[in-house]
């Protein structure tokens, strides 16, 4: 038998759990647990009747082989992500320094992500429209481009996913950039004093202190790459070659009325994401950094 | 029990009760007859509709004050949705989704009993009104469209007269002739795709009907290949095809903007538009607005003739029906027949009244004249064609397969134009096999 204010010490932390729990399952886990039972179904997303059809919706999508084509279209924004990182690194590192206006550039790199992605989508369209800003700019220098810029699926595949570049960069330079200043600034003076450059410091300080930072980096944007919706969807709506798994997955549940289907391929969606970060973690573990 | 049986009991938990939120059943069968004396009807009922814009300038207000004249004790509440098929189709799960309501697009058929009560028997409804068989379950109606609208071609008069086309074209290829006209003699856009803005190009499904003059196309559709040679839909999609392999449209269809087509097309920098009659009107506001000649927007019939005369099918709008769970039904009810039959709600928008016994509006005239005959099309086996439609992932209601006709015909997607209606005509019959139809 315990002592009383022993047990009430045991309930209290659930006390205070209470609220966020309560707000996870209902918001995060019920609705994930309600998706993969209606998979088993052949529910259309309205009428009150549904029928358990087991792993036929399963089936269907493995058989189908060109549901999973679109993920070709994921290879623009995966090989997109490694500018983004790349840059948001450069700029992280650049800006960590002192520069000039470091806190003005930093607003300015940050600022996009701050945009909601629908308001992105619709600047975009008038930036790549027939006469837009982009060929009136290219105007300027002297390129008269007389071309339409999501007109072919390799030229509008290019510009989404520069899009995407545009608004996600700021969010991997502010984790770059907070991941650096965190890393205490004796080492820099240290290392200068040894008479290291740049450079040195950034392959042999830098490099490794954010190591973590990176392959957190790595990881979102291999699923965000897997899983773009947002730009496509409201710039081209998924045509002239664009589409990509999510926005296929969308059609199918709130076009086609096959909720079924669409919650199958959301869960298999969500297995590849896992299969992949699972795969990248062992690749790359994660150890524990000790710069000092 | 340590922490994570106890987490895991929690979760175990709201999973086995998220797992019964299913779809609730409702009471099924019911009728909402029209009152016998408007003066003891009473209640309050709320009607849900997609015209926000006519919510938000008082006109629906002004509409139930004068439907108050006749059924003073009723108070009408309007709630005007935006995203109104999203929004109604979620809501529908429940029981409360207003006391009358446009019928969702996506709800089939089959199951408007189980949301919507009945208005009465088609064959007592048919005699007076259009479009009953558009909502008939089982010989019972279940919604009435307060509007119809006839598909055709929203032209500027201007711009095809000064290219010397005095004539409708009669067949696709004079069609074709007509733009090239109209391209080498002007700076106009002799067509406007509207591809970006999606659902202009699933107008062309509304051909169906008009080529073969034939009222039951709806039926052929469900029991044929659309796409079959000399099919309707076949000579839609191959006219478009034609259109954008020619030239003839804008330079860049990825970009297009609707709001903006509407101006230009009053201006005379475009020259034609697919739509249908109920275009017609915002164009002659655009005109309006522009300061351009509202009188020059004209309206043509799909290119195609049978024995010498056009024809243009009637579709209905949305369908207005009562809510099953209503408990204002007879109140709901009267609402839904003053709106359909005196509230002169289809004179305001120009477009054809579901009274079969009405004159036709004036934006039809030219039609009249023309002598094109206007087609009520069968729709018994509407709800069939609906769900071979999402079976198949064709989507002929739906933007898709237009937008990849029109890739294709400019060159931004491989492939040939009989390939491709030919692989829709697989899919929908392979799904027709699949329903066993």
């Amino acid at each position: 038998m315990a002592h009383p204010t022993r047990r009430w010490r045991g309930v209290t932390p659930w006390l205070f759990l209470l609220a966020p729990l309560v707000l996870l399952i209902t918001f995060t886990y019920a609705p994930i647990v309600n998706m993969v039972a209606y998979s088993f179904t052949d529910w259309d997303g309205v009428s009150p009747g549904l029928h358990y059809t087991g792993a036929e919706n399963y089936a269907e999508l493995f058989t189908r082989s060109e549901l999973f084509e679109v993920f070709f279209v994921s290879g623009y924004y995966l090989a997109a992500s490694v500018v983004q990182i790349a840059a948001a690194l450069y700029f992280a590192t650049v800006l960590s320094f002192n520069v000039r206006f470091r806190n003005f550039f930093k607003g300015v790199l940050f600022f996009p992500y701050l945009i909601n992605g629908v308001a992105i989508g619709f600047v975009f369209l008038y930036f790549f429209q027939d006469g837009g800003t982009l060929d009136a700019i290219l105007g300027l220098v002297g390129y008269d481009g007389d071309r339409a810029w999501l007109g072919t699926p390799i030229s509008a595949n290019v510009s989404l996913a520069g899009v995407s570049v545009w608004r996600y960069m700021g969010l991997n330079f502010v984790l770059f950039l907070g991941a650096i200043q965190s890393i205490p600034g004796e080492l820099y003076e240290a290392a200068e004093i040894d008479g290291a450059n740049r450079w040195q410091q950034f392959r042999h300080i830098i490099a490794p202190g954010i190591r973590p930072v990176l392959s957190l980096s790595v990881i979102l944007s291999v699923s965000g790459s897997l899983s773009v919706f947002e730009i496509p969807y409201i710039m081209t709506g998924g045509a002239t070659g664009t589409e990509t798994f999510v926005i296929q997955t969308v059609k199918l549940a709130f076009q086609f009325n096959k909720t079924g289907l669409a919650s199958a391929a959301a869960v298999v969606l969500l297995l590849i994401i896992l299969a992949v970060t699972w795969v990248q973690r062992r690749l790359v573990p994660d150890d524990k950094v000790d710069l000092v | 029990m340590n922490r994570r049986t106890v987490l895991a009991l929690a979760v175990g938990a709201a999973m086995l009760a998220s797992g019964c939120t299913g779809t609730g059943g409702t009471s099924k069968g019911a009728d909402a007859e029209a009152p016998d004396d408007p003066a003891k009807v009473g209640g309050t009922i709320t009607v849900l509709t997609h015209r926000t814009d006519l919510v938000q300038d008082g006109t629906m207000k002004k509409y139930a004050a004068e439907f108050n004249k006749t059924y003073p004790k009723v108070k009408v509440e309007f709630e005007g949705l935006t995203d109104y098929e999203g929004e109604v189709k979620i809501r529908m799960n429940t029981e409360n989704y207003g006391d009358v309501l446009m019928i969702p697009a996506v709800i089939e058929k089959k199951d408007y009993p189980k949301f919507f009560a009945s208005l009465g028997t088609r064959a007592e409804r048919s005699k007076k009104y259009r479009f009953t068989d558009y909502s008939t379950v089982q010989g019972k109606v279940y919604g009435q469209s307060p509007i119809g609208v006839v598909p055709g071609f929203v032209y500027n008069k201007k711009v095809w007269s000064a290219a010397g086309i005095t004539d409708w074209p009669t067949t696709p290829a004079e069609f074709l002739d007509d733009l090239k006209a109209i391209k080498s003699k002007s700076e106009a856009v002799p067509y406007y795709t509207n591809f970006k803005d999606m659902w202009p190009l699933t107008q062309w499904t509304n051909v169906n009907g008009s080529v073969g003059c034939d009222t039951g196309a709806t039926t052929r559709l469900a029991e044929g290949n659309p796409w079959a040679d000399g099919a309707d839909l076949r000579v839609a999609d191959t006219l478009l095809h034609d259109i954008v392999k020619s030239d003839l449209i804008e330079k860049d269809p990825t970009t297009t903007n609707w709001e903006a087509s509407k101006p230009r097309l009053a201006k005379g920098e475009i020259a034609t538009m697919w739509l249908g009659s109920w275009a017609i009107v915002q164009m002659q506001a655009a005109a309006k607005q522009a300061g351009t000649d509202p009188a020059d927007i004209g309206f043509m019939p799909f290119p195609a003739q049978k024995n010498g005369t056009f024809c243009a099918v009637t579709s209905p709008d949305y369908q207005q029906a009562v809510n099953v769970n209503s408990d204002h039904k007879a109140a709901a009810r009267a609402w839904i027949d003053w709106f359909t039959d005196k509230s002169g709600y289809a004179g305001a928008n120009l477009a054809l009244s579901p009274l079969k016994d009405a004159p036709l509006p004036d934006v039809l005239k030219p039609y009249e004249e023309a002598g094109v005959k206007l087609l009520d099309i069968d729709d018994t086996k509407g709800a069939e064609v609906k769900s071979l439609d999402n079976q198949s992932e064709v989507g002929i209601y739906k933007p898709d397969y237009r937008q990849d006709l029109v890739d294709l015909a400019r060159g931004a997607r491989k492939g040939s134009l009989d390939d491709f209606l030919a692989g829709l005509g697989d899919k929908w019959t392979e799904a027709q096999r699949n329903l066993g139809s």
